[in-house]
């Protein structure tokens, strides 16, 4: 399903203008990660897919519908939102039924409910906490039980909002196979980061915001090579970007992969 | 003297079979910077309330060994004291503003009410702190409607303006942009050198690196590595206990595999990494 972002400009009620005319395509199945300063407007952004947001002026498409001409609980059939800060999202008293009631209030089966609940805690490795309180688990967890709670609703497009704040390598390795697995159901996948390493590790699009504007879009390796541009919105480039740079390597590098390949070859010619 | 003083510290939350904390020995320096790794669940957090005097105070459950900071014991006072002298900053920023006030300004300047300031000296401190921070333009907005990087800048700066002896705090960067990581790192840096004693807990090893004068790898509630950043930050025992470590250092690593790195240490930071692989 296509998401097409045309003009958009948002003001919060008290005047903060938090975007300023952002347009935006992203394909079915396209993958990608967004970045930038504190109060760019990556949240308010996410927001406005999933409708909790209305456009002051421009417009939302995500596949034929306007999202001013429909409510939030029918865009939730197509757009799944990982709120940045979990305790906005969780209510439930125990795991399980978290993470059921996004796919039953969407009115699957009762049998596909289940399916869909088993799934998403496996992705994420939860089966263990199905009863447990998600307020007893730790800010970590209860990002993890966020994610479960949006993959069970099984929509096209899912945004995760700031997935790997505070996770240890172990989480992180989870949510970036969470990812990976998505990518190979054909769904569209848009991340808002902090984590560059992460971000240039895992996604092949990357978009950088400023101050309400979209500053660059493009391919990962090239717009994560752009060190002055990133550093306007407060972006440093990847830990192995900087270093290849310093190095003198020719290509940007985002990945131990690419990395490794070129040392390789300056150390045999 | 320490102004740091945990001995053979346990400690088991309400309920719970297995110690968050277990046979801890720490000692810190007054100025000292050391910052606190591990994976999710090792016992960071448990630390941070442990030495801001949380534990026991707010949560009990049982707490045994010694624990004394900026000369208060917690056998001995209760949580009013203890906040005179140690800050803390939560691990979740969004649970911290206040309640109690409309501005940002106003949300900064209130512990400092609270404890009787005047009002210029209020004022001055309170704007020297938001500069700090890199947040004057928010002074007049709400506290409520801000992006989560400015909500946890606003945090943090209400602990920094209270100018505490101990300063605790708990992954104070997890919703900042990259390079307003680095600025609060450096930020930290200049008030331990000014005498302010702290203590960090992170999982970003590259700033961690290239401020913090020590580090402590917590595993499973127990001290596993103590040492200077170079050295814990690169000890193969934190990758086989699940801890993330740098790229430098793990790319550095692979490459010793492949004879592309030819020192005996790995690095931690881009400027060891550029001079080794150069090399
Ligand atoms: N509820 C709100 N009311 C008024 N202004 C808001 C509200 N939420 C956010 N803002 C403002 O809108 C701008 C964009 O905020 P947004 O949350 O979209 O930023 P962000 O890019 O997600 O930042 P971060 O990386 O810190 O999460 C900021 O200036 C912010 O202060
Ligand atoms: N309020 C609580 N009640 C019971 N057990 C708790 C409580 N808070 C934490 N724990 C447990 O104590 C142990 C240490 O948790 P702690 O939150 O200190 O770890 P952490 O290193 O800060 O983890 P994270 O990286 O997820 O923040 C964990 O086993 C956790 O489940
Ligand atoms: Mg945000
Ligand atoms: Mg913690």
């Amino acid at each position: 399903m296509k998401i097409e972002i045309s003009k958009l400009e948002f003001t919060y009620p008290g005047g903060v203008q938090a975007l300023r005319g952002v347009s935006l395509e992203i394909e079915p199945g396209e993958q990608v990660a967004i970045v930038g300063q504190n109060g760019a407007g990556k949240t308010t952004l996410a927001k406005h897919l999933n409708g909790l947001l209305k456009p002051t002026s421009g417009s939302i498409h995500i596949g034929d519908w306007d999202t001013r001409e429909q409510s939030v609980s029918k865009l939730a059939q197509r757009v799944g939102y990982v709120f940045q800060n979990p305790d906005e999202q969780l209510f439930s008293k125990d795991v399980g039924t978290e993470v059921a009631f996004g796919p039953r209030n969407l009115g699957f089966s009762g049998e596909q409910v289940q399916g869909l609940v088993n799934d998403a805690l496996m992705l994420t490795e939860l089966s263990d906490k199905t009863d447990t309180n998600p307020y007893d688990l730790s800010p970590t967890w209860r990002k993890m039980v966020a994610i479960a709670s949006v993959i069970a609703m099984d929509t096209e497009i899912v945004i995760f909002d700031e997935p790997t704040t505070g996770q240890d390598a172990a989480n992180i390795a989870r949510i970036a196979n969470v990812i990976k697995v998505l990518r190979e159901r054909g769904k569209t996948v848009i991340t808002i980061t902090h984590d560059i390493d992460f971000c240039a590790e895992n996604f092949e699009r990357v978009i950088a915001m400023s101050q309400g504007k979209i500053l660059l879009d493009g391919k990962a390796n090239d717009v994560l090579g752009e060190e002055e541009i990133l550093a306007t919105t407060y972006v440093d480039p990847p830990q192995l970007t900087r270093l290849g740079k310093r190095l003198g390597f020719k290509e940007t590098v985002r990945n131990e992969k690419e990395f490794l390949a070129i040392l390789t070859k300056q150390g045999h010619g | 003297m320490a102004i740091v003083n945990l001995q053979n510290v346990t400690y088991k939350y309400p309920l719970t079979e297995k110690p968050a904390l277990q046979n801890i020995d720490l000692q810190m320096k007054e100025g000292e910077f050391v910052a606190v790794i591990g994976p999710n669940g090792a016992g960071k957090s448990t630390l941070c309330y442990t030495l801001a005097g949380f534990v026991p105070h707010f949560f009990k459950g049982e707490l045994t060994g010694s624990v004394e900071v900026a000369r208060n014991e917690t056998s001995k006072s209760n949580l009013h004291e203890w906040v005179l002298n140690v800050g803390l900053a939560f691990q979740n920023p969004f649970n911290q503003i206040s309640g109690a006030k409309y501005t940002v300004f106003e949300e900064i300047a209130f512990g400092l009410e609270n404890i009787g300031v005047p009002r210029e000296e209020m004022k001055g401190r309170v704007k020297e702190a938001m500069k700090m921070t890199g947040i004057s333009d928010l002074a007049d907005r709400s506290p409520y409607s801000l992006s989560g990087g400015q909500q946890q800048r606003v945090a943090l700066t209400s602990i920094l303006v209270m100018q505490p002896k101990v300063l605790v705090l708990d992954e104070p960067t997890s919703q900042m942009d990259p390079i307003g990581t680095r600025e609060v790192f450096s930020v930290v840096r200049t008030m331990a050198e000014r005498g302010m004693t702290v203590i960090l807990a992170e999982h970003k090893m590259e700033w961690i690196a290239n401020f913090a004068d020590r580090v402590i790898a917590l595993h499973e509630g127990q001290i596993l590595v103590d040492g200077k950043p170079g050295e814990v930050l690169t000890s193969d025992v934190l990758t086989e206990k699940g801890f993330g470590i740098s790229r430098y250092t793990s790319v550095a690593r692979r490459a010793r595999e492949l004879g592309l790195w030819k020192r005996d240490t790995l690095p931690v930071t881009l400027e060891e990494a550029v001079k080794g692989f150069k090399e």
